[in-house]
């Protein structure tokens, strides 16, 4: 007893109070807005849903991130993550990973539509996080113009203005996102996978992160207006192009123009 | 005098009508004297000496096009929203020079294909210019007479630039207008002056209302202006000094070997503008280029991952990436006396530019002060045939690649699978390393092909023919070469090292010394050309080895 | 060295030479003997040619009517798809080709194939005479003695001076091409107004930002509240005051003596305008909390307070003091400390003023 009264008079004694405290609150206001976001993620997911995802979760993904998705050094916990992340990371194939390195990649998906279910229930079960959302969000029949303009400012440093994806560092990228499900967009802004920051409701609303699907999938089934894209990638393809197929034909044309007729 | 004279000949009279409206011209400009020095000018042909043309063709072209788009472009930065039809951009907050682009683009018929035809266009025009650059540079002909048209060369290829620049800013796209914000920040690290120079660039502060306008004049009227200048001064050239010839059977510096001007080098130039301007049009219709609808407008915030210049610009955009902004605990940007000195923008975007653009202008004289060869060339140098030159020239070609390439680090990334830290680490490396080793490959290269040259001069060509000679050896049969190929392989100069000669006060200046130092490391390692008395001695070596002396070392 | 300077094509130098003599160089054969072609012999293949040559101009002409169908039966009205533009560009383009390389490749078939194809030798001539410069010599001196320029200094001095001084009206009038930067750029929108704090608002619709909106991990694309307002100079502003919000474990950062206060709960803002030479920093990698620049690589380590760590920047991003109002919103507690984005040569300067 002395010693505790003791050490509470130590002068970092203040410091760690509050440090703790701060950590309190801020883990507070984490749980609280997750809370907020974490509308329906139980809603359409039965109890032998959750049962199910449990073995294969056991199974499969225990390895690395824990008996209970409690974390260990090779994976982080996932609880809290919701039920959108799981969909988006085993969904896309992302998850299980074959090995670990800087990035996760998209890969064909190894669990179907309904293990991938079972596996978001059983993940959802575990505490609130978001949801995977609903078909209203998906309807592609946002306003496309708006989209862009939350698409260039919030996402194209990284994924390119064409959605042609973009190099991060140290062999990190952000992917081109094309050939991408609208479902899948959604899931990973509202739940940052890897290095992309995490885009929550009261960053971007439902209804901007609606415009932002609706305006990639427009410009993706477009196509462009000039013809072939030569890859979205901008100035360095074009300058690619110009030196090997254009001058490519003209040298072609001159070798022919200067050479004698038999 | 002339009276007298036109009274004694009886008039010419013309007659057809065609024929009397020449002579009506003729009489007024002098055409028939002009027509019998040009009509029959003789051209040597070769592939090679086409791209001169291409980029005098993509120029016409520009012109053309880029009339066309200025009917329908307007440079107001003032701000709109887009009204036009391409839906993802609806209502979206412009100005009113990208929504004029937009316009181009999606409501003007065929605007979309002129925007596009006018930037291949602008593409193939600098890279043309700067092969037909690296054609003259290694067939060495830029040596006298010829050394002020490849200064005139160098100004064009740097207009060529200025005016692809100060092109692609013009739409107010985000791509371009991150560019601008690059040159801005670029003009605001010179010491001194760099923050006014910006501030009037500008009209005020970045990115403020003045700059596409302001780019539009210089685009439209004062590069094109000098760009048209510096050709008329470089055809002009041309003309006096006639064209250069490949060395080979009956060319020599007295005379050019080829076709007549009309008609067959004029049919040939004159379809090729049609083919240059075929292929063009083909690009445009077929492959996007600056799709500025994707970027949308240029707004501070946001930018794309890919944000590169055009090609052009790229070397130079390159070596902004490449340098370090910290070298250990240096900070490349430090304080004297109070100012900021930004070496960490300053140095690459100067230093490799201007290295690069000193020795390409001096590069005429450097090599003429150290060979002391002050007579006219007219007939080319095998690029094989100069080992050192051409070294040189690859040495800088593998500098400006590499500046290239570092442009596209982070598409070297991703597309390579790669750590874009490390693409960057190995092409600092070779920023350094690259040029050295292109040079002492290229000229082991060029050497190893010269002595190549002499092996089929003196032996023949390899018929891939084996024969078993009487006493049991198998040899491959070479062909002997007729003697108009042989002397394409054989008519050539190889210098040797000029040593260092006193003045004309009987000393020898240390410039002098340094002078036949570099001659030394010009030509000392030298293949020299096969003589006919080589020849007749490896004639002799063959008889002896069908008479099947005994001889067992071939050098086949 | 003397003698080899009078430019004559064939005069051989020391240099070249050296080592070789005449002797024992192969000599020059001439030009080699002209070779007929297939349609200089054979008529049929002339009369075959002549067809080829025709059918290419041919096809220009159909391309020539491809070009003007595609335009006029293809209307880009209001409700053109991408899909019709991009049908119209490929068959106009198409129509362009054809045409073109019909005339083109017709026009050099026709030169190849049927015309004289024999080399023809030409002299060169001297470029310049000798006789010549003797009496452009001539001619010079006789229009300088007849100015009298050499017998009159006091003409030829003032001439000299008024064409020295003549430009400089030219030089003045592009005085007036932008204002004096002054300290412009040490001032951003976020400096209060009035003892008003200015919230931090999405970009780009301009809604302000509650603290509690911001959960670890995320990152909002921040500018000044009333940006949207303004519309002279909108853009200068928004320029220099883009600001990257982002939200992480509060254990992470390690803010300096001074600094501690200048974010909230984790929550740091930092200027978006790269101190290079000023791209927007806008990838924040959530996990690493690097930034990096897009445009050239400059990679700044947010728990170092936006320190280089790679790249050619060389100073950190200058850091916005936030905090929370009243309402839970985040507002700015001053302007940036220091200038925000590349480097001049007055930022010196104009930081020490800002923290004087």
């Amino acid at each position: 007893m002395k010693a505790l009264s003791q050490k509470r008079r130590h002068p970092l004694a203040a410091i760690a109070l509050l440090l703790m405290g701060l950590l309190l609150t801020g883990g507070l206001y984490a749980v609280a807005t997750t809370v907020n976001e974490a509308k329906a993620s139980t809603a359409d997911f039965t109890a032998s849903d959750t049962e199910e995802g449990q073995k294969l979760f056991e199974a499969n993904c225990a390895t690395c991130h824990g008996m209970g998705a409690g974390g260990t050094q090779d994976g982080p916990s996932l609880v809290g993550v919701g039920a959108a992340a799981v969909d988006f990371q085993v969904g896309t194939g992302r998850m299980p990973m074959q090995m670990n390195g800087p990035q996760a990649y998209k890969k064909p998906a190894q669990f179907n539509e309904q293990q991938t279910h079972q596996l978001s229930a059983y993940v959802a079960s575990l505490g609130p996080g978001p949801a995977i959302p609903e078909a209203g969000v998906l309807d592609e029949q946002g306003d496309a113009a708006k989209g862009g303009e939350l698409f260039r400012t919030n996402c194209a440093m990284c994924h390119n203005a064409a959605a042609a994806g973009g190099a991060l560092t140290r062999g990190k990228f952000a992917p081109a996102l094309a050939d991408v499900s609208g479902k899948h967009i959604y899931e990973a802004m509202v739940t940052g996978p890897q290095n992309m920051p995490v885009f929550s409701d009261s960053n971007i609303t439902p209804e901007g992160k609606r415009d932002i699907v609706t305006f990639l999938k427009q410009i993706e089934s477009t196509g462009s207006p000039g013809g072939a894209d030569l890859g979205a990638l901008g100035p360095v393809s074009e300058g690619l192009f110009v030196w090997i197929a254009g001058l490519g034909v003209i040298i072609a044309f001159t070798i022919w123009l200067t050479s004698r007729t038999s | 005098m002339s009276a007298a004279s036109t009274a004694k000949a009886p008039a010419y009279v013309a007659n057809t009508k065609v024929g009397r409206i020449t002579d009506f011209v003729d009489e007024r400009v002098g055409g028939s004297g002009i027509l019998r020095e040009f009509g029959r000018k003789v051209f040597p042909d070769h592939w090679s000496f086409m791209f001169g043309e291409v980029a005098l063709y993509s120029f016409v072209i520009l012109l053309l096009s880029g009339t066309f788009l200025t009917f329908f472009f307007d440079p107001s930065m003032a701000e709109t929203h887009y009204n036009g039809s391409y839906t993802p951009l609806k209502n979206v907050e412009m100005s009113v020079a990208y929504s004029s682009s937009l316009d181009i683009s999606f409501d003007v018929r065929g605007g979309l294909f002129m925007r596009q035809v006018h930037h291949w266009a602008a593409l193939l025009f600098v890279a043309s210019v700067a092969v037909h650059m690296l054609r003259v540079f290694f067939t060495g002909a830029f040596r006298k007479p010829r050394e002020m048209n490849w200064v005139v060369g160098g100004v064009l290829l740097i207009l060529a630039m200025a005016a692809g620049f100060t092109g692609y800013s013009l739409p107010d796209d985000l791509l371009s207008g991150n560019g601008l914000r690059i040159i801005d920040g670029v003009i605001k690290s010179i010491p001194v002056i760099g923050t006014y120079t910006s501030f009037f660039l500008f009209g005020g502060e970045f990115p403020g209302t003045m700059i596409i306008g302001r780019l539009y004049v210089l685009h439209i009227l004062l590069v094109p202006a000098l760009i048209l200048l510096m050709i008329v001064l470089h055809l002009f050239m041309v003309v006096v000094h006639k064209h250069t010839q490949y060395p080979g059977p009956g060319r020599n510096d007295g005379n050019v070997v080829g076709y007549p001007l009309g008609p067959v080098y004029a049919a040939k130039a004159g379809g090729f503008f049609f083919i240059v301007f075929g292929v063009i049009a083909l690009m445009a219709a077929f492959f996007t280029i600056n799709p500025i609808w994707n970027y949308g407008p240029y707004d501070p915030s946001p930018v794309s991952a890919g944000t590169q210049p055009d090609w052009y610009i790229g070397w130079v955009d390159g070596a902004l990436r490449l340098m370090p902004g910290v070298l250990g605990d240096f900070h490349f940007e430090f304080v004297v006396f109070g100012y900021v000195l930004t070496l960490n923008v300053l140095l690459p975007a100067l230093v490799p530019a201007g290295l690069v653009f000193t020795v390409l202008f001096m590069y005429p004289w450097i090599e003429r002060w150290i060979t002391k060869d002050n007579r006219e060339h007219h007939v080319l140098d095998r690029p094989r045939n100069a080992p050192t030159r051409t070294a040189i020239g690859m040495a800088g070609f593998t500098f400006y690649c590499v500046m290239w390439a570092a442009a596209s680090s982070d598409l070297i990334a991703t597309h390579f699978m790669v750590s874009l830290n490390d693409v960057t680490y190995w092409l600092r490396a070779l920023f350094f390393l690259g040029p050295i080793i292109a040079f002492v490959v290229t000229k082991r290269v060029a050497l190893a092909l010269q002595r190549k040259d002499r092996e089929i001069a003196l032996h023949g060509r390899e018929t891939g023919r084996i024969v078993r000679l009487p006493h049991g050896e198998f040899i491959e049969v070479h062909a002997p070469l007729d003697e108009y190929k042989r002397y394409k392989l054989v008519g050539f100069e190889s210098p040797v090292p000029l040593p260092a000669e006193p003045n004309e006060h009987g000393v020898v200046t240390r410039k002098e010394k340094r002078r036949a130092a570099l001659s030394r490391w010009f030509f000392e390692d030298r293949v020299a050309p096969a003589t006919p008395a080589e020849l007749e001695a490896s004639h002799g070596h063959h008889e002896a080895v069908e008479a099947g002396a005994g001889q067992k070392t071939l050098s086949h | 060295m003397g003698n080899h300077s009078d430019g004559s094509p064939n005069h051989s130098g020391t240099v070249a030479t050296a080592g070789q003599n005449e002797v024992e160089k192969f000599q020059d054969p001439g030009i080699p003997p002209h070779r007929l072609r297939l349609a200089d012999t054979d008529p049929k293949a002339a009369k075959r040619a002549e067809r080829q040559v025709a059918v290419l101009f041919g096809t220009s002409v159909v391309g020539t009517v491809i070009f003007l169908v595609a335009y006029f039966a293809i209307d880009l009205g209001d409700d053109s798809t991408i899909a019709t533009i991009r049908l119209q560009n490929a068959l106009l383009g198409l129509g362009t080709a054809f045409a073109m390389l019909g005339i083109g490749t017709g026009i050099v078939h026709w030169a190849k194939a049927l015309m004289p194809d024999h080399e023809v030798s030409e002299e060169r001539h001297a470029i310049r005479y000798e006789d010549d410069r003797k009496a452009a010599v001539r001619i010079v001196d006789d229009i300088v003695e007849e100015t009298g320029i050499k017998r009159r200094p006091l003409i030829r001095n003032t001439l000299l001076g008024a064409v020295a001084l003549a430009p400089l009206p030219a030089l003045a009038v592009f005085g007036d091409l932008g204002p004096r930067p002054d300290d412009k750029l040490a001032h951003t929108m976020w400096a209060p107004t009035d003892g008003k704090l200015k919230r931090l608002a999405r970009d780009p619709d301009g809604t302000p930002i509650k603290a509690s909106d911001v959960t670890i991990g995320s990152a909002f694309h921040v500018i000044p509240e009333g940006l949207n307002e303004l519309h002279e100079g909108k853009l200068n502003e928004k320029a220099k005051a883009v600001v990257l919000l982002m939200r992480l474990d509060p254990a992470s950062l390690n803010p300096s003596p001074g600094r501690e206060n200048w974010g909230y709960n984790g929550i740091v803002a930092y200027s978006k305008i790269c101190t290079h030479v000023g791209c927007p920093v806008a990838l924040y990698e959530q996990q690493t909390h690097h930034l990096l620049c897009p445009c050239h690589q400059s990679t700044f380590d947010l728990t170092k307070e936006c320190k280089v760590i790679f790249g050619p920047a060389s100073r950190p991003l200058p850091q916005l003091p936030i905090a929370v109002d009243d309402e839970g919103y985040l507002v700015a507690t001053s302007d940036f400390k220091e200038p925000v984005g590349p480097s001049y040569w007055e930022r010196d300067e104009h930081e020490r003023s800002i923290n004087s």
